[in-house]
């Protein structure tokens, strides 16, 4: 069941992506290109898609539970620090210089050949490479 | 139909899928953190699901024939290589992406997604003021 579910939302998600613009770098890059011809489509991508979860987190919230009555699962982390803000910084590099970011990414190993494949097979190595330097520092950490 | 219209629908239906994720399933759709947990085999096949939703999707729409976009299409691939890379590492380091922190986690009213948002969002404005500006600034 949980499987189905996830597997809607993760196709319903998609068809948002495709529809959004999102899946073309030229709607992104000139999102963020600020000094030269502003394209403000993203704004409205990210308006229209708070506007229905900011409602549905806040209930969440509220009741603690999903509508069944399972245990949510929030992040537990609180405060800023490094990790989160220099992560953040790398990604945005990334995501400054070709226009993609992951789910769009991840959409279009679908349909756009070789380009997207690597990227998104150059975003799998990242992954598992970040991964596994921060079990290693964290290893390392506890060893302390 | 304008383009800001079809931008708030589609953004919409991404609203729809994280709130749904999280009042059925109880889980934040942040696509690198379902990656990332994917990838190294966290017990979950939800995730895997989710994936196949959003790849499956992608699929549909190349039989239908949609093709690359042509910035995608004209891409170096070394600049996608080191992208793709720079966006893993980025997202796993700061636990999230445009998803995660930018639709579920400001409207969780979360101060590091915020905190966050504003850190990528920032750095890829920069990013694009470099390559779209200063760096044709100083082709000869």
């Amino acid at each position: 069941m949980k499987v189905a579910t996830s597997a809607l939302f993760g196709a319903i998600f998609g068809i948002g992506l495709l529809i959004s613009g999102m899946l073309d770098p030229a709607n992104v890059l000139g999102f963020l290109d600020l000094a030269g011809d502003w394209n403000p489509q993203l704004a409205f991508v990210m308006g229209g898609a708070i506007a229905v979860a900011l409602p549905a987190f806040q209930l969440a919230r509220k009741r603690q539970q999903t509508l069944a009555g399972e245990p949510l699962q929030l992040p537990r982390r609180t405060g800023l620090d490094g990790r989160l803000i220099g992560g953040a910084a790398i990604f945005g590099l990334g995501w400054g210089l070709a226009g993609l970011c992951p789910g769009p990414a991840l959409v279009a190993v679908g349909f756009a050949g070789p380009p997207a494949y690597v990227f998104a097979g150059a975003m799998a190595l990242g992954t598992l490479i970040a991964r596994w330097a921060l079990k290693a520092s964290a290893a390392a950490k506890s060893e302390d | 139909m304008h383009p800001f219209l079809q931008s708030l629908i589609g953004g919409a239906l991404i609203g729809v899928a994280s709130a749904g994720l999280l009042l059925v399933n109880g889980r934040i759709a942040g696509i690198s953190g379902i990656l990332g947990n994917a990838a190294t085999l966290r017990p979950g096949l939800w995730r895997w699901a989710f994936l196949a939703g959003l790849i499956g999707v992608g699929v549909a729409a190349g039989l239908l024939g949609r093709t690359a976009p042509q910035a995608l299409a004209e891409a170096d691939f070394r600049l996608l290589a080191v992208a793709g890379l720079l966006v893993g590492i980025g997202t796993q380091i700061g636990s999230g992406c445009t998803s995660g922190h930018g639709v579920s986690g400001l409207s969780n009213l979360s101060l590091r997604s915020l905190a966050a948002t504003a850190t990528f969002m920032a750095v890829a404005a920069a990013t694009v003021f470099f390559t779209h500006h200063l760096a044709r600034a100083w082709e000869p």
